[in-house]
Parts: C-alpha cells; sequence; structure tokens
C-alpha cells in the first residue's frame, strides 16, 4: 500500500510534528493530502460522516501562521485529525451514528475538542461509529458500516471502526475515539493500528455522548505507540466539567513510550492472563501473541502466567450494567429539546409521551432498543437485585483480582480480541455473537483500569491484523506505552517495517495527490 | 424469577422505555432479549452478601467546584438543536390528557 501513496500520508504524526518544526512542509499541505486522500478512498472504505475540509484547511492555514511566528500552539500544531461522531463539536454535526441526532450541530465543544482547537490540530471530519457506540462492528451505525482497509468485504471492528480505519486507510495520522468495553482496543486489533483506553477519569468525558458513564473514556487512535502517547498526553488531564476526572497528572507517557523504544524490557514482570485465552480464539491469534511474549522475553522481561479468576463473568456483568446506565442515559433523546421529532401517525392531538414514543422507535437501530430494554428490566423493581445489584457486586470481584494480580506483575496481558475481521453481516442480527468480541477488553472498562491494544502481525488462516492488549493498574498508563513501545520497535524490525505497509492498496477514485 | 421475556413482557418493556415497537419488531426482538437476559442470569449467585457493590471504578466523593459565575449557552445557542421554539421556549406537545 505505502509503494503508490505520498510519503506524507504514511509518515507517524511525530514525524510530521518534526517537519511541521523544521519546515519541511506546512499544515496546510498535510490537511490537504489527508482530504485528498479522503476524497479518493473514502467512498470504499466509508471511514467519515462528516468531513469539514473548509474548517480543517483554515485551522491549518492558522497553524502554519503561528509556525511561521515562531509560536506553535504544541508539539502536534497543525497535525490533522478525525474525531469520534460521539464527541460533540461546536459548529459541526454529531450523530453519534444515530438518526435521532442527524442534523444536530452542537452549540459547545467536548473538553477534548477543545483541547484539540487550542493545541491547533486541524479537526478533518467525523468518524462512522455504531449507533451511540453499541457494537463492535460499526454495522450497527444509522448511516451504513464502515469497510476494513485490510479487506473491504469484511468489519473493521466497533465501536469506533470509523476512527480506526480512518487511520488505517492513511485518510488521517490521529483520531480520537472512545472506549466503553473495547471500542477503541478492538478496532485498533482488527485494523492494524494502536489505541489506548486511559485509565477511567484520565481524559474528560465532558462532551462526551454517554452510554454508560462508569465505562466511557476517550482515548488516541494511531498507528504509532509514540503517537498515541503524545496525543493522550495533550488530551489527558483534570477538567472541572467531569466531576469523575482524577485531579492529579498524568504519569509520564510520552517518556515511557520512548524509554520503551529502545527495546530493553529488563525488570519488567508480565502476566499473562489464564482466562483470556484458549479455546474458541482464533489459532492465528494465539500464534501472533506467544511470539509477541517471546519477543519480549528475549527483551528481558520475566513472563508468568496470572489467574484472574472473576474475569468469566466479566462480559455478563458488563451487558447488565453497560444497558442499566445506557438506558437512563438515552432517556435524555425524547423528542424536546433537540434531535428527531416523529408526530404519531394518525393520531389527532398527540401527547408528549406519544411523540416520544414514536420518535424513539424511527430514531433508534435495533441494537440500541435491545439494550435500552435490557437496561429497563435489570434496573426494574423485583429484577434490581437479582441482575443490576449483582452485576456491581461481581465488578467489585474483578477489580479484586486486578488488584491481587497488579501483585505480582507490572503488567497484564492477552490477545486484544479473539479473532481478526470478520465478514460483514456475518454477526449483525445475532447480539450474543457479537458482544464475545468484546470478551478480553471488557475488564479493564469494569476495573477503571488502562490498556492498550498494539499489533501483533497477521494471523495465518486469512491474514488479518491481530492485537496484543496490555493492561495496567489504573493511573499507570506510562506501563502500558513502555511495553507497547517495546513490542512496537521489536516487531517492526523483524517484519522489516511497520504492519500497515503490508496492507492492500485501496481501490481509489477522482483526483488523489 | 424469569430468565425469558414473553411477547407481552417485552411490550411492557417498550412502553416503560418509551419506545413504540410494531408486531414485526416484537416478534424480532423479543427471543433476542431472552437469549441475552438468560446469557447474563449466569452471574446470579456469583457473589455474596459479603461483596460489597461498585458503581464506580475510581471512589470520588464531594466532588466540588468554586461557586463563581462562568459563561453560558446563550438562549439562542440552547435553542438551535430545539425541534420547535416558541417565544425563546421550547415548544413541547401537550402533557396533559385530553380530560385534564
Amino acid at each position: 500500500m505505502s509503494a503508490d501513496l505520498p510519503e506524507v500520508l504514511t509518515r507517524s504524526a511525530a514525524d510530521l510534528a518534526d517537519d511541521l518544526a523544521s519546515g519541511a512542509t506546512t499544515s496546510v499541505e498535510l490537511t490537504r493530502a489527508s482530504l485528498d486522500r479522503i476524497a479518493a478512498v473514502d467512498g470504499a472504505v466509508h471511514a467519515f460522516l462528516h468531513v469539514d475540509a473548509e474548517g480543517a484547511l483554515a485551522q491549518a492555514a492558522a497553524a502554519d501562521e503561528r509556525r511561521a511566528a515562531g509560536q506553535p500552539a504544541s508539539a502536534l500544531d497543525g497535525v490533522p485529525i478525525a474525531v469520534k461522531d460521539v464527541l460533540a463539536t461546536r459548529g459541526l454535526p454529531t450523530t453519534c451514528g444515530s438518526k435521532i441526532l442527524e442534523g444536530w450541530v452542537p452549540p459547545y465543544d467536548a473538553t477534548v475538542v477543545a483541547k484539540l482547537r487550542e493545541a491547533g490540530l486541524p479537526i478533518l471530519g467525523k468518524t462512522n461509529m455504531d449507533e451511540f457506540a453499541m457494537g463492535s462492528s460499526t454495522e450497527h451505525s444509522a448511516y451504513g458500516p464502515t469497510h476494513n482497509p485490510w479487506d473491504l468485504t469484511r468489519i473493521p471492528g466497533g465501536s469506533g471502526g470509523g476512527s480506526a480505519a480512518a487511520v488505517a486507510a492513511f485518510e488521517a495520522p490521529l483520531a480520537l475515539g472512545t472506549d466503553t468495553g473495547g471500542s477503541i482496543r478492538q478496532p485498533g486489533a482488527v485494523t492494524g493500528t494502536v489505541g489506548t483506553k486511559p485509565t477511567y477519569g484520565g481524559v474528560s468525558r465532558y462532551g462526551l455522548v454517554a452510554m454508560a458513564n462508569s465505562l466511557d473514556q476517550v482515548g488516541p487512535v494511531t498507528r504509532t505507540v509514540l503517537d498515541a502517547a503524545l496525543l493522550h498526553e495533550l488530551i489527558g488531564g483534570h477538567d472541572p466539567l467531569d466531576s469523575t476526572s482524577i485531579a492529579q497528572p498524568l504519569p509520564g507517557i510520552v517518556d515511557a513510550a520512548r524509554q520503551g523504544a529502545t527495546g530493553d524490557m529488563s525488570g519488567v514482570r508480565i502476566g499473562v492472563i489464564t482466562e483470556l485465552g484458549g479455546d474458541g480464539w482464533q489459532a492465528g491469534v494465539q500464534d501472533r501473541f506467544r511470539e509477541s511474549l517471546d519477543l519480549l522475553v528475549k527483551a528481558g522481561a520475566d513472563v508468568v502466567e496470572v489467574s484472574c479468576p472473576s474475569f468469566v463473568h466479566a462480559l455478563a456483568t458488563y451487558y447488565l450494567v453497560m444497558p442499566a446506565e445506557a438506558s437512563s442515559n438515552l432517556a435524555k433523546f425524547d423528542a424536546m429539546r433537540y434531535g428527531l421529532r416523529v408526530l404519531p401517525e394518525g393520531v389527532a392531538s398527540p401527547s408528549a409521551e406519544e411523540v416520544m414514543k414514536a420518535t424513539r422507535a424511527a430514531g433508534f437501530g435495533d441494537e440500541v432498543k435491545r439494550r435500552i430494554m435490557i437496561g429497563t428490566y435489570a434496573l426494574s423493581s423485583g429484577y434490581y437485585d437479582a441482575y443490576y445489584g449483582q452485576a456491581q457486586k461481581v465488578r467489585t470481584l474483578i477489580s479484586r483480582d486486578f488488584a491481587a494480580a497488579f501483585e505480582s506483575v507490572d503488567v497484564l496481558v492477552s490477545p486484544t480480541a479473539p479473532t481478526t475481521a470478520f465478514p460483514i453481516g456475518e454477526k449483525v442480527d445475532d447480539p450474543l455473537a457479537m458482544y464475545l468480541n468484546d470478551l478480553a477488553t471488557i475488564p479493564a472498562n469494569l476495573a477503571g483500569v488502562p490498556g492498550i491494544s498494539v499489533p501483533s502481525g497477521l494471523a495465518s488462516e486469512d491474514g488479518l491484523p491481530a492485537g496484543f492488549q496490555i493492561l495496567a493498574p489504573a493511573l499507570a498508563d506510562d506501563r502500558c506505552y513502555r511495553v507497547g513501545a517495546a513490542l512496537e520497535s521489536l516487531l517492526v524490525e523483524q517484519w522489516g517495517g511497520p504492519l500497515l505497509a503490508q496492507a492492500p492498496a485501496l481501490p481509489s477514485e477522482g483526483a488523489s495527490a | 424469577m424469569p430468565d425469558s421475556l414473553s411477547r407481552d413482557e417485552v411490550a411492557h418493556l417498550a412502553d416503560l422505555a418509551r419506545i413504540d415497537l410494531t408486531d414485526a419488531e416484537l416478534d424480532h426482538l423479543a427471543p433476542q432479549l431472552s437469549v441475552i437476559l438468560d446469557s447474563v442470569a449466569s452471574i446470579r449467585g456469583v457473589a455474596g452478601d459479603d461483596v460489597p457493590p461498585t458503581s464506580h471504578a475510581l471512589p470520588l466523593t464531594n466532588v466540588f467546584r468554586d461557586d463563581v459565575v462562568r459563561p453560558s449557552l446563550t438562549p439562542a445557542e440552547a435553542l438551535s438543536g430545539a425541534p420547535d421554539v416558541d417565544q425563546q421556549r421550547f415548544s413541547v406537545p401537550r402533557i396533559l390528557g385530553d380530560e385534564q
């Protein structure tokens, strides 16, 4: 793929920042290259729901002026970025992949978006996602699926398939995602890209349209571990507008990524989670995982197996906690103050309640309806203790498993997802089969700990990317970056270049750069 | 305690959740919801009475901000996404029944 692409598109954000600082390129040039690439390939990939060419180029010109004046707003000033459509962007449509928010233009910015603007990153547009972030394939978007750049007949993961595909298809060097049960890490795994779910509370959720407040986190979607650290550092930190935001500084994640890239893992204790592997996990995914582990051992890491017995209940716990929170959160889509309003047919003077029901029937897709109803059931009187109450207790057991494991190891690892990308349509009407994609990513959300997914290679059965997940204790995000960068540098050396260089060329339409 | 949901129960849930469901949707969704419910019911009895519940991963309490005035949305901004507006207010369908 890389051979026929302009080099400017395949460079890392860190390298682009250096190019901008040295004057080797301009933000307008970078932004135009991304917009041209989007025009050429997004008809086939469909990573974007909205592209803001005019706004991005204006922001790029302003970035170039700051650079020319010797006053860049940040290290990444002028590096373009794509933003998942679940984050409020002032003046840009924000639909969450749902018909109920079609055409909604927020009057305010999410805190992370405000930080991007302050730091001077031109916003290319908004990326596709499963409706309200509910899904693992991006097929539940009301605006049609995103296609995996490695094989356009397959899913790019979800819910943030748009952000992952945009980065994998070289449409953007950086993107923002959100991760409630794996929606950054699992798309990263199946598209051969890097994605981080920060410690819960490490990045502001203000302006992130909530699915499950106690699980959602915003994080970076990138092609390299260092780029993820740079973006993570930029969006992280305390926000008084988010009462769950942590009021203490982030650990030195960029330094950790740079240190890790030296490839020295001596003294690092790695725990392999017994419960996240074995039967039912694709052989090629497990092979790449074990080879990655061997590389880390050769680099000096100590590897032991660690059992987290409560993790077998994580999926069921998540599919009670998340729908319960989602059913409450999505009650705000009531056709009164913003979004869609549909009048019921054949009713002369409909009541607010009738309008609400007709609007939610027309505006929500099947998966959203399923989760709202499961959540309503789990919270209803008589069933609360048996379902939601029990799930909250099991959540405690899962956190205790993490705490016990982190007494003897520095990080825990597993394959990020049980399989590589599956064909579009295969699981779209089989909710339980879809939910299994998040088996390995969900425990981190339930316990609030950070996790990163780094490409581990291509599965031999199908030639598609697999991911290596690294989990660390809360507030120790730096460990994810240190180990992630080490693995990345060892693998890239073995491959002779980044994994995405092996991706097939995409069909291109129109005038490309 | 049922771990499956009848068509009538799903219709009742949809009513509680303020979602109109067609007969076809009920036929389609009811069996799917039963399968999901049956699966998540596996956690019953996993944690004993001595295990405290967790509602948030990081237990923060008493999160306050300083009581100072700060900028907020203008009326025009607040109303910018409204389906219907009347005299700088959200205009909504009737909220009382015909008999009131």
